[in-house]
């Protein structure tokens, strides 16, 4: 019900108010009525919801995002490697 | 690098950042001193939770309570009769979004009407209205509008249009309903067992993260708005312990690519051009719940149909099935297969009760994903 779906400004109609927005390769149609006039330009990511758009995606936020868990994936693996450095470290059938 | 739309799916359901918040958890849930109870208020999480497995990936001290889940699955019968009764008038065209098609009234569902010979229409979206308007210019369509803060001001921006273009054949039947008033009356329960809520993200986007400060201000319980994907799940459970363990209670935005504080002010506008408060709504499997809904505002009274048609909609209320235990599910003091009626008589292909009416309810996720824990 409130699911909505991030898609891609394509086209914007400013006489009807309407983008075209690209929802992983489907087009379709969404109502500008709940947003500010000319807030939402081409190329914007956006969040649709029963034909309209509700809000702006913030790009910066959902890359900073994106950042900070390759980031906790990377010091995970660090974490894992040391792991097994230390278990080699300590294994007895160690032959040098 | 920007951003393209494969991120906004992949990166937040990727499986190696979920195990890595899987072990920040675990870590962290040591450090509790006791087991913690988060409400997630909206079903589009108790899908993710259910879908993903989330419950197997956490710690035996922390538990989900399931939430009031969605406004379909909170509509009480007496409103679904109304659309029904609607329905059945002879010049009638009753309009409403898809999730509606089967839930159950006292007479049947609007699937039901429709194999009557009633014309009802399941539309995408409210703006549909405008064309089967224009079409039928004979019928009155009459719009059976539901859905939490998320949905309204699409209902508003559609009546801003019948408004502004003078359109005279569409009505509207009112039932949207507020998220933080349920929220306050579980909370409030005395068996209420609480700890922290999942604050629903899509809601927030309309309304901002603002309408939850009561929670920890008042209720001393945190929140934390949260998207929908698993990796958002998975940071917002690893923000709510963090809480915990360094004893903070605030309220706090895990979905900032898409909530702010204030939230879409021009939808908020919208909403209290054409909306004021109903003093009740009768919550299924809640109860009634003050100043928990909206209606159109008097001065709009000759677009809404609850007004024009008062002579044929009942006012009295229906309970729901004497076996049927989502009232106790929906405040957190039972689980689904605690049921007695739960996957036998009670399914998705014949709900009855309202947490397996819509897949978004805490039943129909269990029965759709497995009796997990």
């Amino acid at each position: 019900m409130c699911l909505s779906i991030p898609s891609k400004v394509v086209e914007i109609d400013k006489e009807q108010n309407v983008a075209t927005v690209d929802t992983m390769g489907i087009k379709r149609d969404a109502s500008l009525d709940l947003m500010e006039d000319g807030d939402v330009k081409i190329g914007d990511y956006v969040l649709l919801h029963i034909g309209f758009i509700m809000n702006k995606i913030d790009e910066e936020d959902a890359l900073a995002s994106i950042d900070t868990y390759k980031e906790i994936i990377s010091l995970m693996d660090e974490e894992e490697k040391q792991k097994a450095i230390l278990e080699a470290d300590e294994c007895e059938n160690r032959t040098l | 690098m920007g951003l393209e739309l494969k991120n906004l799916y992949d990166d937040f359901r990727n499986a190696d950042t979920i195990k890595a918040y899987q072990k920040i958890i675990n870590e962290d849930a040591k450090g509790l001193t006791k087991p913690i109870n988060i409400m997630e208020v909206c079903g589009g999480h108790t899908h993710t939770i259910m879908k993903y497995g989330i419950p197997q990936l956490l710690p035996n001290n922390i538990n989900f309570i399931h939430g009031p889940g969605c406004p379909v699955c909170i509509m009480p019968k007496e409103r679904i009769d109304h659309a029904y009764m609607l329905s059945m008038e002879e010049d009638v065209i009753l309009v409403t979004l898809g999730d509606m098609i089967k839930v159950p009234g006292s007479n049947g569902s609007l699937q039901d009407a429709r194999s009557k010979g009633a014309d009802v229409r399941f539309v995408y979206s409210p703006m549909e209205c405008l064309k089967i308007a224009s079409e039928n210019q004979d019928k009155k369509i009459i719009f059976f509008a539901i859905g939490f803060e998320t949905t309204t001001p699409m209902t508003a921006a559609l009546l801003d249009v019948v408004v502004k273009k003078g359109i005279k054949n569409i009505f509207f039947h009112i039932n949207h309903v507020t998220v933080p008033e349920a929220m306050s009356l579980l909370i409030s329960d005395e068996n209420s067992k609480i700890d922290a809520f999942l604050g629903p993200s899509h809601v927030s986007v309309i309304s901002g993260s603002k309408i939850y400060e009561e929670f920890p201000r008042d209720y001393n319980k945190p929140v934390v708005v949260s998207g929908f994907e698993p990796v958002d799940v998975m940071q917002s459970i690893s923000m709510i312990v963090k809480q915990f363990i360094e004893n903070r209670c605030e309220l706090e935005i895990e979905y900032n690519r898409l909530v702010s504080h204030d939230g879409n002010i021009k939808a908020q506008n919208l909403n209290e051009k054409y909306f004021e408060q109903r003093s009740h709504f009768r919550w299924r499997g809640l109860g009634d719940i003050p100043k928990s809904a909206l209606k159109l505002k008097d001065e709009y009274k000759e677009y809404d149909a609850e007004v024009i048609y008062k002579e044929i909609l009942l006012s009295e209320t229906i309970d729901d099935h004497k076996l049927c235990i989502c009232g106790d599910i929906l405040k957190g003091l039972a689980n689904p297969p605690e049921c007695s009626i739960f996957g036998t008589a009670c399914k998705p292909s014949s709900p009855v009760g309202s947490c397996m009416v819509s897949s978004e309810g805490a039943c129909a996720a269990y029965y759709k994903y497995g009796n997990l824990i």
